[in-house]
């Protein structure tokens, strides 16, 4: 419109600037500050605080080397299980006449909270044979029961019925049981959105390929993965976002106990039950810090959109 | 296949004998994809199936027999656990509480990111493309980097004044207003993404012909940007509500006074001092999970639109 105001638009962007101002742009600023104030955020310490979650003085209270390898083992192992398996169902639902109760069925336990998802996942894990329903697969199947969500132990410590744990500490078999949740929830959305990107593959595409005598599998390694790519990168960064943000799920499943602590939990206990604003804080930052590739990303996608538009 | 390859059907319809032959021999080509699918949907579905059923049977069953010994006798299901978990447990306020907090943001988020975005998709002003650039920079902020300030800053401007519905407290910690506005917030950055590209797409020629026929901003927007813009603002909608609903972290921060606890928050507590008491627990778990099924199946296709449109936000 021709005749408008200078000030119009900002009339329009006020609100919403307004309320990200206070509660997303000075808070960030202000929790950057925090990680390097003492615990009442009163005194500058410099950098205790990052010094505290490398050093890890209390491992018992808050073992903030295990967060961190925790968190590691989120970002990696939950994204990669969670796209492969997004892929092969978004392949095998293509290939169906149910494809649309396939794809919701994997699809409802997105609509559930974290934590709902923690109850079900308590009960399935039970370490009673008789109500737990994973240890009475297990043991029907001619194996141990285990405590999913208290095992420290490595996974193959448990395959293989002796020890000893020879892999590195994150690697537990509680740690896994909570990724594998995790899994379960996510791939819903892995599945749809790779799904989209393969129902717009021509046929013909795939068609000439069958005629020059591919088979399905070189198809799909050849042909499929390399041109979904860009989708599965979108897919990824989304769950490396997710993995590492994870809260609600360890909390309500085993409040961190047993080695299990993420930096989200950490950074909980550390600001608002322990009350030290500053490790809390800093433990904030080292989050936003590996998020910052993600955003950088996420940036760098807009503007070349904005470019071809 | 037979749609894929129409010359196999031909030559099979020409002897019944044949084309029974090839059936067969097409399904059990096909049988490890449908043993591989059906296996997996049935995993997908047995943790949430194993809920339903055990949120229905009586407490000493739960207690000494797994959910799936249910079938053998199905008429000693009852609702009992629904009873005790809604009127002695308090799901019934949750319930309640989750209500109140959820509809007010989704609201809010959608009305305050609307506006911003028109003016982002149809307006020029200085720095557009930079606050658009913080915009999706504040995308994939963590929340956890804003909970402290912003806990300090609600214990700093805590109002307590006697109002009906919002309680005693108007503004602060453990207020409806304060977890209305920090919601919103956080809502936003993806909101104002989302329908700034929808509105960004839609026609030019139908706004020029609105300016030039003398519409005011207010009249464009109300007239023609909301009602086309419908399948995004469900979409969106569905988003904030679920993400709403389902939160813990800002409730348990924000909102300390159990008479004001959501659902998720209720059902967190219930674990640590119910452990393994699994007839309250699958109840209130199942009534948490209710609304967003319901939504879900009524709303699956804006859903998947939302997420096609914008992936998700944490």
């Amino acid at each position: 419109m021709v005749g408008r105001r200078w000030w119009t638009p900002w009339l329009w962007l006020a609100p919403a600037l307004v309320l990200l101002g206070v509660f997303l742009v000075y808070p960030v600023v202000d929790t950057i500050r925090r990680s390097f104030l003492d615990e009442r955020s009163k005194n500058f310490v410099g950098f205790d605080n990052y010094q505290f979650i490398i050093d890890n003085p209390q491992p018992l209270v808050s073992d903030t080397h295990s967060a961190l390898l925790n968190n590691v083992m989120w970002l990696t192992l939950f994204t990669v299980i969670t796209v492969c398996l997004g892929l092969i169902l978004a392949v095998l639902t293509g290939r169906v006449r149910y494809e649309a109760v396939a794809k919701s069925t994997i699809f409802i336990p997105m609509a559930v909270s974290f934590v709902a998802a923690s109850v079900i996942w308590r009960f399935m894990y039970e370490f009673n044979t008789e109500i737990g329903t994973v240890n009475a697969t297990v043991t029907s199947l001619g194996g141990e029961p285990t405590a999913w969500l208290q095992d420290t132990g490595a996974p193959q410590t448990w395959l293989t019925q002796r020890g000893p744990d020879t892999l590195p500490q994150p690697i537990q078999i509680n740690n896994l049981a909570l990724i594998l949740v995790g899994v379960w929830m996510w791939t819903g959305f892995a599945m749809v959105v790779l799904s989209a990107g393969l129902k717009g593959i021509s046929t013909e595409v795939l068609e000439a390929a069958r005629v020059d005598g591919a088979n399905e599998w070189q198809i799909f390694r050849r042909i499929i993965v390399p041109i979904l790519s860009p989708t599965i990168v979108v897919v990824a960064t989304t769950l490396v976002i997710q993995g590492l943000k994870k809260f609600d799920l360890v909390w309500v499943m085993t409040g961190g106990r047993f080695k299990t602590d993420v930096v989200a939990t950490l950074f909980y206990k550390e600001a608002f039950r322990i009350g030290d604003f500053g490790v809390g804080a800093a433990l904030a930052v080292v989050l936003l810090l590996w998020v910052l590739p993600v955003m950088v990303i996420g940036i760098r996608r807009f503007q070349f959109q904005e470019e071809t538009r | 296949m037979a749609r894929r390859n129409p010359s196999t059907t031909a030559v099979a319809a020409s002897s019944p004998f044949t084309l029974a032959l090839q059936t067969a021999r097409r399904l059990a080509g096909r049988m490890p994809l449908h043993l591989a699918l059906i296996g997996l949907m049935v995993l997908w579905s047995i943790p949430t199936i194993a809920l339903l059923v055990s949120s229905f049977r009586e407490a000493t069953a739960i207690a000494s027999s797994g959910w799936w010994n249910a079938i053998k006798n199905p008429f000693a299901l009852t609702v009992e656990n629904y009873q005790t978990v809604l009127e002695k447990q308090g799901m019934a306020r949750a319930f309640f509480n989750s209500v109140i907090i959820t509809v007010p943001s989704t609201a809010l988020v959608i009305l305050v990111a609307a506006w911003a975005a028109y003016a982002f998709a149809w307006m020029r002003f200085p720095a557009r493309n930079l606050l658009f650039l913080l915009m999706v920079a504040l995308l994939v902020v963590p929340v956890q980097m804003t909970l402290i300030p912003v806990l300090r800053l609600y214990t700093d401007l805590t109002v307590d004044a006697q109002l009906p519905i919002l309680g005693g407290r108007v503004f602060g910690t453990s207020s409806y207003v304060g977890i209305w506005l920090a919601h919103t917030a956080y809502g936003l950055p993806f909101a104002i993404y989302l329908l700034r590209n929808f509105f960004g797409s839609l026609p030019r020629d139908l706004f020029e012909s609105a300016y030039l026929d003398g519409a005011s901003d207010l009249r464009v927007f109300f007239r023609i940007v909301l009602p086309l813009s419908m399948p995004a603002i469900s979409a969106l909608a569905i988003f904030q509500f679920l993400w709403v609903w389902n939160d813990l972290l800002v409730a348990l921060i924000l909102l300390g006074d159990p008479d004001l606890a959501p659902m998720t928050l209720k059902i967190s507590n219930l674990v640590s001092s119910f452990g393994t008491n699994y007839q309250v627990l699958t109840s209130a778990a199942f009534i948490s999970m209710a609304l967003p099924l319901v939504i879900f199946f009524a709303l699956q296709r804006y859903f998947v639109q939302g997420i096609l449109a914008g992936a998700v936000k944490g």
